[in-house]
């Protein structure tokens, strides 16, 4: 069944999260949907899966407006959803899964005829699940599987997969490409959303890269399949789809470097023979010195060990191996009150969740940083740094505002308001993600005047403008890979999207 | 945005949406005395009287006045505490064991200085008095200590492991009343051999209540008060409770602040405990708590963590404990009409905050 959208628009409050989306899959295709994190990927398979009803716009299933504004809707049309978190019952068996929320299910349950049915579709796709073990011991992949063969006895005639490869092995991975392709071979439509460029560039017929809530690109990578690039590893033409799809995902032109020299002489942190390991990654940097006041960008596709690196120089996670010096200390392994008391500050990207406390205002935020000072809070002090702290950063609120209340923008002026001085290494995830251009360019002068005072930065970003603008040095991670720094005035598009790729 | 997608589809908007807060709470409130008024009249009998009855049989005779202090006097002191793991964001439901555990400490410490028919001692009467609630608090402390290990270091979660060591609390008072501290001659649901009455606690005139016990609870409140508005601790406390995970990137020490919140409940519930056995029961008793620490929960719960309120919703439960007391003899209902009455305002006034929450104007900012 050919799957259309046409001219998608969504709202979520003052963020256009779709903007005039049209999306065509054809039948018996897999369909790649690209895009960073807030791209408005998910918010487009959501609303073809009824999770999210539309303002406006058409869906055309097999040549006919479909009418769907619930899951249930779109299950009657064969659309099937495979979410990131599996939305299954993990105190269920893996059976009792199978047989739920069936829209045939008649008054009493046939559990023998469903296991057969289950049975038969897992020897198709040489899925190996144990029809009586409970959901809860499953890994993600396995559920995956679960779901899958779920979906497809309800009938789902178009699959969306979103997210997929995220939490999986690598087995599993090789599992559920097989699949999918099956699949795709039977006719069945299949839509696969990630951010990840080697999935997509492996298994889709077809990758539509979405950025900011809009269609950027298009790309019909058959022809570049042709060539069995699969059985000789990555080759030029590999790199050429690469290239491509990293252009339409960050645009063509890079801005160019606005910073100021800011460095001095001496390192303030050093990593050497640093090993990173979470369930999914694990990366290695043999070395890396980082000079007071010099900016380490930090690119790549997101979910490439960014976050986990951040959090390991913080002092939030340990790493495997390896050592971390900061301002000549040996801090490997230390507790982080340890890098807290050596300067090293982490700014987290969710700052509600990670960086801020609902329900405090700012001057208790203000007052819980000064709280290492005697045993009672000094009011008087705190209204008057937090008084300060809201003039210097411009902050649009005032001392007794609860910081759920400030928006996006002034809740990253109040963390940057919040930061310990000295400050030897600062640490940032997307530092100015959902600012607007003046708030941007502040932010960024406060920063580099914390580097005048020999303050380091490692940020990660998905602006490709903003990393080449601001940094020094440039380091790129890619599939488990890190590269070596490269100084941000030698970079083109072209070479950073080829190192984004995988290719240094 | 992917993550604050799905519930704008799952929330249609209330019909009862963009009011004021207040007048979700007072209506919540307004409801609930309806429905405890229906509750009465189902029973059989005209609210207005039940009413009656009830002030009566709290306030009507000093003796009884006396009962509702006595009553007081440790709700406060379990409600103090519960301020604190409340604040960090604990549900910590094993302060009845904390209780348990102080009065067998304290128990423990007057049997061991003054064996059963010993009249003379180490220590005078009023120090061993000292010595038993000093450490029916260090009971109470290694309780709630107990729970906090189980949970910060074990991630059990708070209530379970509460839960799990009030059974054992109880568990090992039971023991102790059955077996090696039975009264002479027969073991009894009853308890312990009292104590001699030179080992009770002072009261008010002829009444229940005494004096240490209802000092300990205000000084428990106004210590609470001041810590959790004008101190870094409190601040911490609250910062925890809130966002465990951002708290301790600004560098709040988590683990030592949730394991400090169950040391001050457990001191306090520990202290209430003791004199639970010192000032009301004088011997140890299986249900030595007396379900207060369940009581100080809903105490806690109905004033939204806030200490300053509780004084006075402690005095109404109490009151409301010991005036139902009456109503089995004058009007043939039960006495756990008091533990509806109590259960409809909290779920009520629960459910007024909630919708408050949810669907209340928000203030212009």
């Amino acid at each position: 069944m050919n799957v259309e959208l046409r001219h998608i628009h969504k709202h979520f409050g003052s963020v256009h999260a779709n903007d005039d989306v049209s999306l065509t899959v054809a039948a018996g295709t897999i369909h790649g949907l690209l895009g960073e994190n807030g791209a408005g990927k998910s918010t487009l398979v959501k609303i073809l899966s009824g999770f999210i009803t539309r303002d406006s716009g058409e869906i055309v299933l097999g040549g006919q407006p479909a009418h769907i504004q619930s899951p249930a809707d779109a299950l009657r049309y064969g659309i099937g959803m495979l979410h990131q978190d599996p939305l299954d019952f993990p105190p269920l068996t893996v059976i009792e899964n199978f047989m739920a929320g069936s829209p045939a299910t008649p008054a009493l349950l046939n559990a023998r005829a469903a296991e057969r049915n289950f049975r038969a579709l897992c020897r198709q796709f040489h899925f190996d699940l144990d029809p009586h073990a409970r959901v809860s011991d499953l890994t993600v992949g396995e559920r995956q599987q679960l779901e899958i063969v779920r979906l497809l006895a309800n009938g789902a005639g178009t699959l969306i997969l979103d997210e997929p490869t995220t939490g999986i092995s690598a087995t599993q991975k090789t599992l559920l490409f097989n699949a999918l392709r099956q699949l795709a071979q039977e006719g069945k439509s299949i839509i696969f959303v990630s951010h990840k460029l080697e999935d997509v560039e492996a298994l889709c017929d077809c990758v539509t890269v979405m950025r900011r809530g809009r269609v950027v690109g298009e790309l019909n990578l058959r022809p570049y399949r042709a060539n069995g690039q699969d059985a000789h590893g990555p080759t030029d033409q590999h790199f050429e789809v690469t290239a491509r799809i990293v252009e339409m995902m960050f645009g063509k032109e890079l801005a160019l470097p606005v910073k100021p020299t800011t460095h001095q002489d001496d390192v303030i942190l050093r990593l050497d023979g640093l090993l990173l390991r979470s369930d999914r990654l694990e990366m290695r940097i043999e070395h890396l010195a980082v000079r007071r006041g010099e900016v380490i960008g930090i690119a790549g596709l997101e979910g490439s060990g960014q976050q986990l690196f951040l959090l390991t120089c913080a002092g939030l996670e340990h790493p495997a191996a390896g050592s971390i010096h900061v301002d000549g200390r040996d801090l490997t392994r230390k507790p982080y009150s340890a890098f807290l008391k050596a300067g090293v500050c982490y700014l987290p990207a969710d700052r509600l969740r990670d960086g801020l406390i609902s329900g405090l205002s700012i001057q208790e935020h203000v007052a819980l940083r000064m709280s290492n000072k005697g045993l009672f809070i000094d009011r008087a002090a705190a209204a008057q740094e937090a008084e300060r702290a809201i003039a210097t950063f411009n902050i649009r609120g005032r001392p007794d505002t609860a910081v759920e209340q400030l928006s996006g923008g002034n809740q990253q002026r109040t963390q940057l308001a919040l930061m310990p001085s000295p400050l030897n290494v600062l640490l940032m995830e997307h530092p100015t993600r959902g600012l607007d251009i003046e708030s941007t360019l502040w932010v960024w002068q406060q920063l580099i005047a914390r580097c005048n005072q020999g303050t380091a930065i490692l940020f990660a970003s998905s602006d490709l403008d903003e990393i080449v603008q601001y940094s020094d040095r440039v380091i790129v991670f890619s599939g488990g890979r890190i590269s070596p720094p490269i100084a941000a005035a030698e970079l083109t598009a072209d070479s950073l999207g080829q190192m984004i790729g995988g290719r240094f | 945005m992917e993550g604050t997608a799905a519930p704008q589809t799952m929330n249609p908007p209330a019909p009862i949406a963009g009011l004021p807060p207040t007048v979700y709470r007072i209506g919540a409130f307004v409801i609930s005395l309806i429905l405890v008024a229906l509750v009465i009249f189902i029973s059989g009998a005209s609210p207005a009287t039940v009413i009656g009855r009830m002030v009566g049989g709290a306030f009507g005779t000093a003796d009884q006045i006396g009962r509702v202090i006595a009553t007081l006097s440790p709700l406060l002191l379990c409600a103090a505490g519960l301020v604190y793991t409340f604040n960090a964001g604990l549900y910590n439901l094993g302060v009845e064991g904390q209780i348990t555990f102080g009065a067998i400490a304290a128990t423990w410490t007057l049997r061991l200085l003054y064996p059963e028919g010993a009249t003379a001692s180490l220590l005078p009467p009023p120090a061993a008095i000292a010595l038993a609630i000093l450490v029916g608090g260090v009971g109470g402390i290694a309780w709630g200590l107990l729970a906090g290990a189980l949970h910060v270091y074990g991630r059990i979660s708070e209530i379970f492991a509460g839960l799990g060591l009030n059974f054992a609390a109880t568990g090992i008072a039971i023991y102790l009343i059955f077996g090696p501290w039975k009264r002479p001659g027969v073991a009894s649901l009853s308890g312990t051999q009292p104590f001699d009455e030179s080992l009770w606690l002072g009261t008010f005139g002829r009444t229940e209540a005494t004096p240490v016990a209802l000092a300990l609870g205000l000084m428990a409140l106004i210590i609470t008060i001041g810590v959790m508005r004008n101190t870094y601790f409190g601040l911490r406390l609250r910062a925890v409770g809130r966002n465990l995970r951002a708290a301790y990137v600004l560098g709040v020490p988590a683990r030592r602040q949730l394991l400090s919140a169950f040391l001050i409940c457990g001191l306090f519930a520990g202290v209430a405990g003791a004199l639970q056995v010192v000032g009301v029961f004088h011997r140890l008793i299986p249900n030595i708590s007396s379900n207060l620490g369940f009581l100080g929960l809903l105490v806690v719960m109905l004033v939204n963590f806030d200490p300053l309120w509780i004084l006075p919703v402690a005095f109404f439960f109490s009151a409301l404990n010991i005036g139902s007391l009456q109503l089995p003899l004058s009007l043939g209902l039960e006495s756990s009409l008091s533990g509806v009455i109590q259960g409809l305002l909290v779920l009520f006034a629960l459910l007024g905050r909630g919708l408050a929450q949810k669907y209340g104007r928000k203030p212009e900012g």
